[in-house]
């Protein structure tokens, strides 16, 4: 007798594109324990979280989920020199360190402190630990091709950034999406825009690009897969064995 | 006014394609988000920019323009340039400002009767 395996998948929803205070632009109330508290609130399984060239905040909010239902991936929202925004998601601290290391290299400092003031590293009790006086909101002095090959070298996720977005996406600074450029995604900020991307052969998800609590889990994608692992979330968007990915 | 024409009066270095500098240009286009560019450029403008990337070789030759000019001295890598040989796309190259490159060519007469802004 042949035994087919069933596997039972479960569905997770995710918003892998948070913002924390660490983000210039976010709000300062984006603390890790707000974050944790509002995601659960929301009904969130995973979130990723994805400040502005940097990390340094993810490793708190990690902390602060421990003993919740709710997986944090740690990631970075990379600008590359072309002013693109992508999308640089790891299931290990080695790698996402080594992925903030490249993009510190090649980012400039700032001594303005308007700027660097509100780059806030926090713990995982909300205490400030300091602030980040690179300047986040630049732009990393390496091409796009560069970055995806690097997260994919240190075995990340690439997603193009809110690519229906009219500034800082891949569509917006660079026409098309270039030859050759692997992505593992598009994000899309607006759910009805997905006729515009569908013929790309990528698969296409939506985060919310939180910046304020408010804005947690607006969008997400549900992944359809046997557990929240890492691995697991890459197999759902590649529609590996019965895994998939719904908008 | 030909290409080779603002190349010496702007001192600019030429990249690629140098066959075809007697190309025209009719006007002139200044952006660096390359989907403004697909929309809003003209056939036959010359292009101002600091982008780099190889889809500029692209852009180029969908919308017919008649060069770039990349500013800030900024390079193009290898793949770009072998494109646009392959493309006969003319990049040239300056140390200047955007700003700076378009004033000079407006003072040139590039743009000023064009009615299209």
């Amino acid at each position: 007798m042949n035994l087919v395996s069933v596997k039972i998948m479960k569905t997770f929803k995710a918003d892998l594109h948070v913002h924390t205070c660490l983000s210039y632009c976010a709000e300062l109330e984006m603390t890790p324990k707000n974050i944790v508290k509002e995601s659960e609130k929301r009904g969130l399984n995973i979130i990723g979280i994805c400040d502005h060239n940097s990390s340094e905040n993810v490793i708190s909010v990690k902390k602060c989920a421990q003993n919740m239902d709710l997986d944090i991936i740690g990631g970075i929202e990379i600008t590359s020199k072309e002013e693109v925004h992508v999308l640089a998601l790891f299931d290990n601290e080695k790698s996402l360190h080594s992925m903030q290391q490249i993009i510190y290299d090649n980012l400039i400092e700032t001594d303005d402190e308007k700027i660097y003031g509100d780059q806030v590293i926090v713990n995982d009790e909300d205490e400030v630990l300091g602030f980040n006086k690179k300047l986040l909101i630049g732009a990393a002095d390496l091409s796009i091709e560069r970055i995806v090959n690097s997260i994919h070298e240190l075995g990340g996720i690439a997603i193009a950034s809110h690519v229906d977005r009219e500034r800082f996406s891949l569509i917006s600074q660079l026409g098309f999406i270039p030859e050759g450029l692997i992505l593992d995604a598009l994000e899309i900020s607006n759910k009805n825009q997905i006729q515009k991307f569908s013929d790309r052969s990528l698969p296409i998800v939506t985060f919310s690009d939180a910046h304020s609590l408010k804005d947690i889990g607006r969008n997400y994608t549900s992944f359809s897969m046997e557990n929240s692992t890492f691995d697991e979330m890459r197999k759902s968007l590649r529609g590996e064995e019965g895994r998939k990915i719904e908008i | 006014m030909k290409i080779s024409e603002i190349i010496k009066k702007l001192n600019l270095t030429v990249l690629s394609s140098g066959d075809f500098l007697d190309r025209e240009i009719n006007g002139g286009y200044v952006s660096d988000m390359l989907s403004d560019v697909l929309a809003n450029s003209k056939k036959g403008n010359i292009w101002i920019t600091l982008q780099t990337h190889l889809n500029i070789i692209s852009v180029a030759s969908v919308k017919d323009l008649s060069g770039i000019i990349i500013v800030n001295g900024r390079k193009p890598d290898e793949d770009s340039l072998k494109k646009a040989e392959e493309e006969k796309i003319i990049v040239l190259s300056t140390n200047e400002r955007a700003f700076q490159i378009v004033g000079k060519l407006y003072e040139f007469g590039i743009g000023k009767n064009n009615e299209d802004i």
